[in-house]
């Protein structure tokens, strides 16, 4: 126990988690302080291809074999899940409608990018090695939950279709091309690839992340401010204990497949995280009249700060005593 | 110099409905159309700005076209297709254009 406080403690107090808490502060203190909006876009480019990268690599130094397959595929199957689990919870904790509470459960079966960056940036940091092809496995669990999110729906008498454009804007979103594509140039180019490019996508990364983490945190700030009076006690109380659900059914996944430390980690951090890019692009199409501020306030103001602070720590000090 | 009445249409909408809206106006024979930001809002669904924003699911964008006073049924068809059970506003107001042949 005391281990997992001392690693809890050093997580929480490394520069990346304390630049999101400046973040968050600052936004709720009301300053003005602000990131502009293409030097965010930038960084978020730069942060998802150096990890694309890294993780293709990875796998090209360490060769495929079938529990890469068998973790896309609890990837895909975790990501169907956890929105039925969401949905029943909320159906429990909160007085949401069907069609808000749906919302909400698709969001909590995708994953968080940003999460997941830094779920593998503190991995680095306590010198914990993952699996480079849990970069494929986020990338999986993009868009099931969407889909489970519209049964859910149906299930109500209330049929909704995803249009042709729409199945292609969330399989072809620019973040999981770019995560998939750097992946896929880091697999192809391998150690060599990466002896060209590190200095560029290896050393700055920490600082970037800082920077990006210090933006998020404005935005996760100006959301918590912003939506503070939508959400009600049971629906908050969701945005903690749902992420504390996913960890452990991606805690038993991880074990159950035998990944590393880390790779357990990771699938933990997937899991526990809600989405706050493409699922809420996907819901204003397909769920146009589900409430967008219970959802972006629940994953962006309240989950994303959980996981980012206590989350990781948590998982990262859990898997590293269980494995 | 001579000037022609013409109709001006601007629809709110959120951008994740744009292409979709602009393919209906074309759908409809509406061929010039502009897309300018919208910087932020308030509404029915709270307040919001562009300012921060990491999902294309929040943010929004106003389609305007200027169109002759004889095809404004047909757009607003178009448009009601695609945007009535969204958030946006959808407004209409007289104008006059220099170069009526272009619309």
């Amino acid at each position: 126990m005391d281990q997992i406080l001392s690693l809890a403690a050093t997580n929480l107090l490394s520069p990346i988690i304390l630049s999101f808490a400046l973040g968050v502060a600052a936004a709720l203190a009301r300053s003005d302080l602000n990131i502009p909006e293409a030097v965010a876009k930038g960084m978020s480019i730069y942060l998802l291809f150096a990890i694309g990268f890294k993780g293709g690599v990875s796998v090209a130094d360490h060769g495929i074999d079938a529990t890469l397959a068998l973790s896309l595929i609890a990837g895909l199957i975790l990501s169907a899940v956890l929105p039925l689990i969401a949905f029943a919870l909320l159906q429990v904790m909160s007085g949401l409608s069907r069609l808000d509470a749906a919302a909400v459960a698709a969001h909590y079966g995708s994953i968080s990018i940003v999460t997941f960056v830094a779920g593998t940036s503190v991995l680095e940091s306590s010198g914990i090695a993952s699996e480079g092809y849990m970069v494929a496995v986020a990338a999986a669990m993009e868009a099931p939950a969407i889909l489970s999110a519209l049964w859910l729906i149906s299930r109500g008498g209330d049929a909704r279709r995803m249009d042709k454009d729409l199945i292609r804007e969330i399989m072809l979103n620019g973040s999981i091309v770019l995560l998939v594509g750097s992946f896929a140039i880091g697999w192809i180019t391998g150690a060599e690839g990466l002896a060209k490019i590190e200095a560029f996508i290896v050393s700055p990364f920490q600082g970037v992340l800082c920077l990006f983490l210090l933006d998020m945190g404005l935005v996760a700030g100006r959301g918590l401010r912003g939506g503070s009076g939508v959400l009600k006690p049971g629906v908050l109380a969701f945005g903690v204990v749902m992420p504390l659900v996913g960890a452990a059914l991606g805690l038993g996944t991880g074990l159950l497949l035998g990944l590393s430390t880390g790779g357990v980690a990771l699938f933990m951090v997937l899991s526990a995280s809600a989405s706050y890019i493409a699922v809420p692009a996907a819901m204003r199409v397909a769920l146009p009249e589900a409430n967008p501020s219970i959802y972006l306030t629940l994953s962006l103001g309240v989950t994303f700060p959980f996981n980012l602070t206590l989350g990781l720590p948590i998982y990262v000090a859990v898997a590293s005593a269980l494995t | 110099m001579q000037t022609h009445k013409a109709k001006r249409v601007a629809i709110i909408i959120e951008l994740v409905m744009q292409s979709r809206l602009t393919d209906a106006l074309e759908g409809a024979g509406v061929t010039g159309w502009s897309v300018l930001p919208v910087l932020g809002g308030s509404g029915r669904s709270g307040g919001w700005s562009r300012e921060g924003q990491v999902s294309r699911g929040t943010g929004m964008v106003q389609v305007v076209c200027v169109i002759r006073p004889d095809r404004l049924d047909g757009l607003l068809d178009a448009a009601f297709a695609v945007v009535d059970r969204h958030i946006g506003i959808v407004s209409i107001s007289d104008c006059e254009v220099v170069r009526a042949e272009r619309f």
